[in-house]
């Protein structure tokens, strides 16, 4: 596709998260002249470290990194612009009201033999198991969804693949692969263990950031997509200077592959003339042309709102309008005086995941209130303290200790405003039965809901997928059928988001997979 | 052994086990069906609990029956009628209702009358619906194939089906991998925005199910409980005339005029294994009966786990059976009525409460329902599915009073409060009892008499494990070829010459036939007598 008469990119991408930086990147690697523009003054979308309070930053929404392939890290020589890391393969502790802490890590069963014998043999073998489906996954989250019904060779030569690399598994794990992919991860849990808490630390990774409980049928894949993207070996890690610092990075990446980036850019809407993309105009009402623009805003943001449903065909657009994307994810942010301390637990601890999810019959009841528009005063938590591991992001002595928090729904009854401080209030009474001098210590707080997202982050929903993350709207049928293959239904337009397949979660495959079909559709 | 007088037998006379039979008979085996309980049709049965009242004690509307069998097997010959329902209803808390009609046209007006945005939707949500059970339907009677063998057979199978979905069309090819992934909620949001309406269609994607109307996979058991017809008529549900026993009555005389030989009151205590294949039975009496066929109709866990010695199945099978997820989630009650309840929200004259009769007039109540469930406790205020068959068939009751059957979701197999006792069960009924008095001032004062059944009972009774009225649940990881078990999706047990029958094995539950229609051929194939 030769750059539209005039133009001064062929490129334009527009929104600098992490999807569309990546992107950016990769085209401007394959010979484009790429233009990104971010509406906020910092670019990072999500991915960005934010000072909440005097002397006190934190990551804002996503604060560790652990999707992201290394492959990919390594690709985009993100260290050389400056990653690095404050913690490397920090671990995962599920808190016992009891002081009986479980800490442990793909590699490393830690206290659990002590406690449940039996546990602890299953879960070797569950691991080797998850990893072995991992590898078998892997490769279809850097894979262009196929077109189903389609006579195209690639088409066809794909959806091959995907089946002998299942078969590949051999007939065992096939079976396993074919039965538990679309199973609810309470009842894959009960299957292997019993100890409660250890069900309920891994049923959290299993519904962090979707709008499903245990329960429901399909959070086994959440499980597997999250074990893909790592081949079933995850390490979380910390950026040094928060995930901003990785935003930053990509930046740099972007820059030194020559894109062009401004940003306080926002994007009113995309031009299209003659049915195909011809540019963007500002908010300012600034035009700039070019032939490609490359969406990281999500689906309905992109559809409805910059491209505008004239240039699509009314079916389209009801997918679209009908794409779940509520978030129920919410971040706590606290600025504490002190390191809180957590009876039972060593400071080593304190470097990595605190959970509070004590078995998944809890967890399912927080997602109980969500469905009805309430919170619970019991929810689940995902709890870090940054400043432990880079003391840069507090000041001298203090903390900051940041929560990822299940389940907040998007539109809640009562609304956000009366609510707030009820919510926050349940947070830290939740993490008080954890660590009884926390509340003293507390100097600021800042929390986000899934609306606060939507607006200060530009997410239709605030959902940190763009889209739900669920099997209906998975592969290809993400984000709707008719825009699977990261192209619009006009020419020239093209997604790149976590609304996309594979989705989101700071892992970058999207941009990544969004350029290379941006290139090869224009080759 | 003894004489060799019986190609096969039969463990249970459910509706499955009854058609596998049949099947089985016309083929020119000499089969033998024992059934436990003294009468036959496992789940499909009237019996007379209180003087001069018939009840359909469990399954109590028929559909899904497949019109290949009910020719086939010349049911209507042997007794059988079905007569459709003439409508049905959501009663509201307000005093409002929905009312159901099996004419488009009318049920288009009375959408309108709560929103016409959803009078104009019905016609998509219609159109999609028969799509679905257009895709599914040539699936039931077929046996599913292995996706990780490279038999012919089974690549043959695999091949039809990609040929078969493929033939959708694009577009449709993506709206039906959506659909079979979907909730109910997410699935009926898609399409109405009146909540009346989504609850009372929500209904049938919970029936006999551990989910809830937003649990992912809700959709396909609401089109599980579409697809059936009566004389062609898609989706139509109707009463068996007699109650559902009539429909095994006629089965079993079926069976009978093929030279079938029925026992009663034979329960089987074990199935024989000599030398890795199954050999015959012996009952509970001890006597042991020969043959070189068996087959089972009970549900995959009561078969593996209690009737084959475990040392005659490989380990990793067995884990597979104990992993089965068979909750029971259901219950019932069957209530002799010294006459016909007033409902004040259904006009006079109405056909509205000649069918399903609903309370839950929200999604929200639906999934409240099945919260409590989650619980362990069975819903306070509970979905019930309740008919007065007896507005159409008189011949259930004396003159002038009625049978009424009240399906009710969800109630625990297991309570969290400890087991069941007579006086839980009471409070069970009760519970069940005013929220159905609620809508009717008389109800309470026509009771004559009502048999509650919880999870436990219908295991008791029946012998479904946990009160499962599906002999398993519909989810994804126990649908085709996972059900019952990967790569034993069959029909046929790791054991040379056993078989199963029943609403374990493909394509489930529901009085369908499939199951033993599907079985028969397996064994007839394996007989090398299919023509």
């Amino acid at each position: 596709m030769s750059p539209a008469r005039g133009s001064t990119y062929d490129c334009i991408v527009v929104g600098g998260g992490h999807n569309g930086l990546v992107c950016a990147t990769y085209l401007a690697r394959g010979g484009r002249s790429v233009l990104l523009l971010e509406a906020a003054e910092q670019l990072g979308g999500a991915a960005v470290t934010r000072e909440f309070a005097p002397g006190f930053s934190v990551s804002a929404c996503a604060h560790l990194l652990h999707l992201m392939p290394a492959a990919l890290r390594r690709e985009l020589d993100l260290a050389r612009h400056g990653l690095t890391l404050a913690g490397d393969d920090v671990p995962s502790t599920a808190l016992d009201t009891d002081g009986r802490h479980l800490t442990f890590g793909p590699r490393d069963p830690g206290g659990l033999r002590a406690r449940a014998q039996a546990d602890a043999d299953s879960y070797a073998a569950w691991q080797a198991q998850l990893q072995r489906l991992a590898g078998a996954l892997h490769p279809v989250l850097s894979t262009t969804p196929p077109r189903l019904g389609n006579a195209s060779w690639r088409d066809r030569a794909t959806l091959l693949g995907l089946g002998l690399g299942v078969r590949r598994l051999g007939r065992r794990d096939m079976r396993e692969l074919l039965r538990i992919g679309a199973m609810c991860v309470h009842d894959l849990l009960e299957e292997h263990f019993d100890l409660p808490l250890l069900k309920g630390a891994l049923a959290l990774d299993a519904v962090l950031g979707s709008n499903l409980g245990p329960r429901s049928p399909g959070t086994v894949m959440s499980l597997l997509y999250r074990a893909a993207a790592t081949r079933g070996a995850e390490v979380l890690q910390q950026p040094r200077g928060g995930l901003g610092a990785l935003s930053a990075a990509l930046a740099g990446a972007a820059r030194a592959a020559g894109v062009e980036i401004r940003t306080g850019a926002a994007v009113a809407r995309i031009s299209v003339r003659e049915d195909r993309a011809a540019g963007v105009v500002l908010a300012t009402g600034e035009e700039i042309a070019a032939g490609t623009v490359v969406s990281n805003a999500d689906p309905k943001t992109t559809f409805l709102k910059l491209l505008g449903s004239e240039h699509l065909d009314a079916g389209f657009v009801r997918r679209v309008a009908q794409l779940r994307a509520r978030g129920v994810a919410a971040k706590v942010h606290l600025a504490l005086e002190r390191l809180p301390e957590f009876p039972g637990l060593g400071a080593a601890a304190l470097r990595g995941r605190l959970l509070v999810a004590p078995s998944s019959d809890y967890i399912e009841r927080a997602y109980n209130h969500s469905k009805y528009g309430e919170f619970s005063t019991a929810p689940m938590l995902e709890v870090t303290v940054p400043s432990m591991a880079d003391a840069g992001l507090a000041p001298p002595g203090a903390h900051v200790m940041s929560v990822i928090v299940q389940y907040a729904p998007h539109t809640i009854t009562g609304g956000w405003d009366a609510q707030r401080e009820r919510f926050t209030a349940a947070v830290i009474d939740t993490l008080a039965a954890y660590a009884p001098g926390l509340r003293a210590s507390i100097r600021a707080s800042e929390l986000l809901t899934p609306a606060d997202i939507e607006q200060q982050f530009r997410i239709s929903g605030g959902h940190w997928h763009h889209a739900e993350l669920a099997l209906d709207q998975f592969f290809m049928v993400r984000p709707v059928a008719g825009a699977a293959q990261y192209h619009a239904p006009v020419r020239g337009v093209f997604l790149c988001g976590a609304g996309c397949h594979p989705g989101g979660g700071v892992m970058g495959l999207a941009g990544r997979n969004a350029a290379r079909q941006v290139l090869r559709e224009a080759a | 052994m003894g004489s060799k007088q019986h190609d096969a037998i039969v463990v249970g006379a459910g509706h499955n086990g009854l058609v596998a039979a049949c099947y089985l008979a016309r083929a020119g085996l000499k089969v033998l069906v024992l059934e436990r309980n003294a009468y036959v049709g496992g789940a499909a049965v009237s019996r007379s609990l209180y003087e001069g009242f018939t009840y359909s004690n469990c399954s109590y509307v028929c559909s899904l029956l497949r019109t290949e069998i009910i020719r086939g097997l010349e049911l209507p010959r042997h007794g059988l009628q079905i007569i459709p329902y003439e409508g049905g209803c959501t009663m509201m808390r307000t005093g409002e209702h929905l009312a159901i009609y099996d004419n488009h046209d009318a049920m288009r007006r009375e959408l309108a009358r709560h929103s016409r945005h959803d009078a104009e939707a019905y016609d998509r949500y219609v159109r999609d619906m028969l799509r679905h059970c257009r895709f599914i339907k040539p699936l039931l009677l077929r046996e599913p194939p292995d996706p990780t063998s490279f038999k012919p057979r089974d690549i043959r199978e695999l091949l039809f089906l990609g040929r078969h979905f493929g033939k959708l069309g694009e577009a449709r090819m993506y709206d039906t991998l959506r659909f079979f992934t979907m909730s109910c909620a997410d699935m009926l949001d898609e399409y109405f925005e009146s909540e009346i309406v989504k609850a009372h269609l929500a209904g049938s994607s919970i029936i006999g199910t551990a989910l809830g109307p937003r649990s992912p996979g809700s959709a396909y058991v609401l089109l599980h409980h579409y697809m059936g017809s009566i004389d062609g008529a898609v989706g139509a549900w109707g009463f068996a005339r007699g109650g559902m026993g009539a429909v095994t009555q006629a089965l079993a005389a079926s069976l009978t005029a093929s030279g079938g030989t029925i026992r009663a009151s034979a329960p089987v205590a074990q199935i024989l294994v000599r030398h890795g294949r199954a050999t015959g039975v012996v009952l509970d009496s001890g006597e042991e009966i020969s043959a070189p066929v068996v087959v089972s109709n009970l549900d995959v866990r009561r078969t593996f786990l209690e009737t084959v010695a475990p040392e005659h199945l490989p380990g990793e099978f067995l884990e597979q059976v104990r992993r089965f997820k068979i909750r029971g989630s259901s219950g019932k009650l069957n209530i002799a009525l010294d006459g016909l309840p007033q409902f004040p929200a259904i006009p006079q004259g109405s056909p509205s409460t000649r069918g399903d009769m609903h309370i839950t007039d929200t999604l929200e109540m639906v999934e409240r329902a099945y919260d409590d469930w989650k619980e362990g406790r069975w819903s306070r205020a509970p979905y019930v599915d309740m008919l007065i068959p007896t507005q159409i068939d008189p011949t259930m009751t004396p003159d002038g009073k009625h049978y009424m059957s009240v399906f009710v979701q969800y109630c625990p197999y297991q309570l969290a409060e400890g087991e069941w006792t007579p006086a839980r069960r009471q409070a069970f009924g009760d519970t069940v009892i005013d929220a159905i008095a609620r809508h009717s001032p008389n109800f309470k004062d026509l009771i004559l008499h009502a048999e509650i059944r919880t999870p436990r009972d219908i295991e008791n009774e029946v012998g479904l494990t946990e009160g499962n009225i599906f002999q398993g649940e519909l989810t994804f990881d126990q649908l085709l070829f996972n059900r019952p078990i990967p790569g034993y999706a069959q029909y046929r047990a790791p054991l040379k010459g056993m078989y199963m029958c029943g609403s374990s094995t493909h394509p489930g539950g529901g009085v369908m036939g499939a199951p033993g229609a599907n079985a028969a051929n397996a064994i007839l194939r394996d007989l090398g007598r299919l023509q």
